[in-house]
């Protein structure tokens, strides 16, 4: 029992912090949100602004709007790209934003510079099968009025936003209630096979000919424009701004449309994509570093085993005295027990949202709530474990002349031990499959290629992460039990007090 | 060697030892039996420590204990009770050896009391190495008492010893442990509510019911001049047991 303390752990933990990833001072992130057209635009910035020799790093797919925005105020990242009416109707709603003008000035008052219009107009459309508008007699949003028993499904975004799902069936008097989020990239295959009816998509959409989808005309006016737009912190480097500037009116919605086809339908890489547009518009040559699957491999396989390593030896040096507490003293066990419990059920992603004002973006926050997912499990076992050693052990323990602590180091944790480990085991595994979340938040990891597979609808992506991480899991499953086999006597693997009788 | 001087314990509404005095002399082997529930359990409890009396005081050669002479006076307490309370994660030795080595004690000191207690309680060194669960009932019971005797403790504390054995090895260590405390000339309390124990191996009986003394005394003055109906019921429920020994001492 006494490894569990040993400074073994430290030391590792120490280690594996030090070659923690972290951006140096003069390098510059773009950050992109976790779909293509952003991913797209974030790495057409990112050549243009490396091409004028500024340092500076594509963080891709780092989340949804606000974990972006968030980030951009605390100075995480140094620009992204955002739409106008996601800004004004979103990020700085109540300020009844009506003009780009005001919407500039506005951005200001919280130290954010925002580029002229790249160009296309992405706005927010209600898309159906062309072949079930046609025969539903449907053109216009206001027609679905006539149809509740239509089933909807939108992207989480559009469910939870201000200018989504909540006005627009105000605005429209919508009846139907079977309305559900979706992730957007899945909603396209819902459309195909008939389980859902009606999707939010947005205009600049590559599949809106692929699928032959019908846009429903906005016949009241409700969404707002989504023009493109750069923004970034004012207090960013003049070269940076000046690189961001250049794109100003460089895509139209032709053009966005052509190049998000080329990725999604094409299966072109964004970097390929964007080195590309750059070559032919600005006349960069970009270099593309395309990395082989086993490059891909050992850098997620790497960034993986730090979060779960750092995370899961963390919990364990704190839920083990914590078990022990919880215990020894059943009142505040109760509350060790409560706590931990309602912790554990946090949505993860709100945890992140959470953490990334004060923890920032990447492995920090990702760690953080690894730590707190791993707790539970380890400290109920180990209060378990405890609990369950029968009371004639322990008084005896007591009763011989073991002080309470000598007790504790010499029969009941050892007692415990298969408890403790089993609890350990379980929070590892809980543990790696939750690591994948982490790609949410640029952490990469094995989550990295599931996100990317599942965005372009590539399920040898999805595998490049999944299998790793399943086939992880069971190798900390054989390494715990080969510790048990280790830590515990024989007569202890199988039955924890069991006696013979005779 | 053991003194208790109206002690006395409730459990929430219930009275579980009415004020209690006694002793236990040096070579003295006292046993309390009782039906369950008579507060003899309690009594043994509150002389380990594992609880606190409400009133009175307890003395152990003279030491009044408390929470502060506590850790002290265990070590000069020997214990064992039903199964052997045994470390089931340890090996016997470990098991026998583990306030030693928790004390300090040289390594050769401590294989030379091993050797010294397996004589007197007539177990190989074989057994040494095996685990508790590795052991019958009745070697678990003799590394027990190895365990508890092995400090040379003052005072010798069972709680059921024999509880758990069947009839012919409890016939055996009966008779091993009547030697060995008479060879050691140790003070002990037992605790038991078996009246065949209690007559083979008490000097001083006393009988508890529902947390009262209700007579102490020699086995034979329980028998012929019993101080009310119940002891003379208590008697004769196990009277078999009790006939079987006096057979056996004589």
């Amino acid at each position: 029992m006494r490894r569990f303390f040993s400074i073994d752990y430290l030391a590792a933990l120490l280690a594996s912090i030090l070659i923690l990833p972290s951006a140096s001072a003069a390098e510059k992130v773009i950050a992109s949100k976790n779909f293509t057209e952003n991913i797209i635009l974030a790495e057409i910035a990112t050549q243009i602004l490396d091409s004028s020799g500024i340092v500076v790093r594509h963080e891709v797919n780092l989340g949804g709007s606000r974990i972006l925005w968030t980030a951009l105020l605390t100075g995480e990242i140094a620009a992204y790209p955002e739409y106008t009416g996601t800004l004004s109707a979103e990020m700085l709603a109540g300020k009844k934003i009506e003009s780009d003008l005001e919407l500039r000035a506005a951005l200001e008052d919280l130290g954010i510079g925002m580029t002229e219009r790249i160009g296309f107009n992405n706005t927010y459309v209600m898309g159906m099968l062309e072949q079930v508008a046609e025969s539903l007699n449907i053109s216009r949003i206001s027609d679905l009025q006539r149809h509740p028993d239509l089933a909807f499904a939108f992207s989480n975004e559009f469910m939870d936003r201000d200018d989504g799902w909540t006005g627009l069936r105000t605005r429209y008097q919508l009846p139907q209630s079977n309305v559900r989020g979706l992730d957007h990239d899945l909603a396209y295959r819902g459309l195909e096979s008939k389980s859902i009816d009606v999707i939010d998509l947005y205009s600049t959409d590559a599949e809106i000919e692929y699928y032959r989808i019908r846009s429903l005309e906005d016949d009241r006016n409700y969404f707002p424009d989504y023009y493109g737009v750069y923004i970034y912190r004012l207090d960013e480097d003049p070269a940076l701004v000046e690189g961001l500037h250049r794109m100003t009116g460089k895509i139209d919605d032709q053009l966005m449309v052509t190049l998000n086809a080329a990725v999604k339908l094409e299966g072109r890489s964004e970097p390929e994509v964007a080195a590309d547009f750059v070559k032919q518009k600005f006349s960069i040559e970009s270099d593309i570093v395309e990395r082989s699957l086993f490059q891909r491999f050992v850098e997620n396989t790497r960034q993986h085993l730090i979060l779960v390593l750092i995370s899961l030896s963390a919990a364990i040096c704190v839920a083990i005295p914590l078990g022990v507490v919880a215990a020894r003293l059943p009142r505040c066990g109760q509350i060790i027990l409560g706590i931990s419990g309602v912790l554990q059920t946090i949505p993860s992603l709100a945890l992140f949202v959470f953490l990334i004002p004060v923890l920032g973006i990447g492995g920090p926050p990702t760690v953080v709530a690894l730590f707190i997912y791993s707790l539970l499990p380890i400290i109920r076992n180990t209060y378990s474990g405890l609990h369950d050693i029968p009371a004639a052990i322990r008084e005896s323990a007591l009763v011989i002349g073991l002080p309470a602590g000598a007790s504790l180091r010499l029969v009941e944790l050892p007692l415990a031990t298969r408890s403790i480990l089993a609890g350990i085991k379980t929070s590892a595994v809980i543990n790696i499959g939750t690591a994948t979340l982490g790609a949410l938040i640029g952490a990469g990891g094995y989550g990295q290629p599931i996100l990317t597979g599942i965005r372009l609808d590539d399920i040898g992506l999805i595998l490049e992460g999944a299998i790793p991480a399943a086939i992880l899991a069971l190798l900390v499953q054989g390494i715990f039990e080969f510790i048990e086999r280790v830590l515990l006597p024989a007569p202890m693997r199988f039955a924890q007090t069991g006696q013979r009788n005779d | 060697m053991l003194k208790l001087n109206n002690i006395s314990k409730r459990y929430g509404k219930e009275q579980g030892l009415y004020p209690f005095s006694g002793s236990v002399e040096q070579g003295q082997t006292t046993v309390v039996i009782g039906p369950s529930g008579c507060g003899k359990s309690t009594l043994l409890r509150l002389v380990t420590g594992l609880l606190q009396p409400d009133s009175g005081e307890i003395l152990i050669d003279g030491e009044l204990l408390s929470t502060l002479t506590l850790p002290a006076l265990r070590l000069r307490l020997g214990y064992v009770i039903q199964e052997g309370g045994l470390f089931p994660h340890m090996t016997a030795k470990a098991n026998i050896s583990i306030m030693a080595k928790f004390l300090n004690w040289e390594e050769p000191r401590i294989d030379a009391r091993i050797g010294e207690l397996l004589d007197l309680v007539q177990l190989s060194d074989d057994y040494l190495s095996r685990y508790p669960a590795e052991l019958s009932g009745g070697q678990r019971q003799r590394i027990s008492l190895m365990r508890a005797l092995m400090l040379d403790p003052d005072l010798l504390l069972m709680d059921e010893p024999l509880g758990a054995l069947d009839p012919m090895i409890r016939f055996d260590l009966q008779n091993d442990l009547k030697k060995i405390f008479a060879r050691l000339n140790k003070s002990v309390l037992m605790v038991t509510h078996d009246i065949g124990e209690a007559a083979f191996f008490g000097d001083e009986l006393i009988l508890l019911k529902q947390g009262k003394v209700v007579q102490r005394g020699t086995i034979s003055d329980l028998t012929h001049k019993p101080a009310d109906e119940f002891v003379t019921c208590f008697i004769n429920a196990q009277r078999h047991k009790f006939e079987d020994n006096e057979a056996v001492a004589e």
